[in-house]
């Protein structure tokens, strides 16, 4: 039975509050969700108020800003600041996005920043990817072959080629797999957009020779068909890809394989 | 991989929020009521099972079920059955034409849901209108 409300131990409780100097003139309030393994107590939100006017454009912009000058122990995930590595995925006013790629000035109100939605809490804004991860192994994600490897280069069309752009580009920062409600509510058994878009990406690779294997894999109640196309996950795509769109190809190549 | 997943001493690690922190969409709201008005047609379909049984066992069955159904509580549950239905409909051919792997713009995501919503209260409304008029205002 699927769970609607936050296990005990797990609502935030209202957290400290930290103020900015007292100079400062153009300020923004950013509530964030805190975790501390170590101290044993509930996750809480902390409010941290930032002087805008020393403070660069995007969110992790901010949190970075925070964690140097406010408050050392704020931890979060982060490297190419540039939307490519995919390590701050979070939860920002709502919706699932990149904290470097996400405008401050795009957020109106208060600033709220959680984890990605429904996971392990590791430590503050850092959930535990660990069965994301696993998930996008069992789909074997890799060129896969029967016949003899050519002397060079495995060759593919600039047509066949075409047919991986919307794909290929996919970061795996879960944002869409954390966004999607059928993830939320069946994330142990259903793969999720990211893992099963990642999949169409090798099912469709004109190089590829286990595209039977591969969709007797995802031929099953949980793994494909928990998607009901609610659209979280193209909506929150940082990308801006359609792993729905990747899904329902899946789910027709299932029958057209049939007839 | 192994130390972020080993589990902290003390205490299991808490679950982060989700539905009561994630932004309400018309898509995400459709898709849950598209699933509700599915539930609710059941419900319609053992009303209209009764209507069935009660003309088939005579007049006074009949009545008794014709009672409560222009009743305004009966009324009130036909016109929400009927949008149920309808809603349902709309939602149906919106997942036909996903299926055939067409309408995943996000534009067209969100007008075909504005679309199918409007629609189902309009298409009711018209349902009752043409229901009244015929039975000559009731």
């Amino acid at each position: 039975m699927v769970q609607l409300s936050l296990p005990k131990g797990s609502q935030p409780t209202k957290g400290k509050k930290h103020a900015a100097p007292a100079d400062a003139k153009n300020l923004r309030t950013f509530k964030v969700y805190r975790y501390d393994p170590d101290s044993g107590s509930d996750p809480s939100i902390d409010e941290y108020q930032v002087d805008m006017d020393s403070c660069g454009p995007m969110v992790l912009d901010a949190l970075i800003k925070i964690k140097n000058e406010t408050d050392p122990t704020l931890t979060f995930r982060r490297s190419c600041r540039e939307g490519i590595c995919g390590s701050c995925a979070m939860n920002i006013d709502g919706t699932n996005t990149l904290a470097c790629t996400k405008g401050i000035d795009e957020v109106k109100g208060d600033v709220k920043i959680y984890p990605l939605p429904h996971m392990d809490v590791v430590k503050d804004l850092v959930p535990d990817l660990t069965n994301f991860y696993a998930q996008h192994a069992s789909i074997e994600p890799w060129l896969q072959t029967t016949t003899v490897q050519p002397e060079k280069e495995w060759k593919q069309s600039t047509e066949d080629r075409e047919k991986l752009d919307g794909l290929y580009e996919c970061i795996l920062c879960a944002c869409c797999s954390t966004s999607c409600p059928s993830y939320w509510w069946n994330g142990d058994r259903y793969l999720g957009p990211a893992v099963l878009l990642q999949a169409y990406r090798w099912l469709i690779d004109s190089r590829d020779e286990a595209t039977g294997e591969r969709l007797d894999n995802l031929e099953d109640p949980f793994r494909l068909y928990r998607c009901h196309t609610i659209m979280n996950c193209a909506k929150a795509c940082p990308k801006g890809l359609s792993p729905a769109k990747a899904i329902a190809e899946i789910k027709k190549m299932m029958v057209e394989r049939r007839v | 991989m192994a130390e972020t997943s080993a589990k902290a001493p003390g205490r299991a690690r808490p679950l982060s929020p989700h539905l009561g922190i994630y932004r309400p969409m018309l898509t995400m709201m459709m898709s849950i009521v598209h699933r509700i008005t599915g539930g609710a047609l059941y419900f319609g379909t053992l009303l209209l099972a009764w209507w069935l049984i009660a003309a088939a066992t005579g007049p006074e069955a009949y009545g008794v079920f014709m009672d409560l159904a222009t009743s305004w509580f009966g009324r009130l549950v036909l016109f929400g059955y009927t949008w149920a239905l309808i809603h349902h409909l709309l939602g149906g051919i919106r997942h036909f034409i996903w299926d055939m792997g067409k309408g995943f713009e996000l534009s067209a995501v969100e007008w075909m849901a504005r679309l199918s919503l409007a629609g189902s209260i309009i298409l009711t409304l018209i349902v009752w209108a043409v229901a009244y008029a015929m039975a000559g205002g009731l």
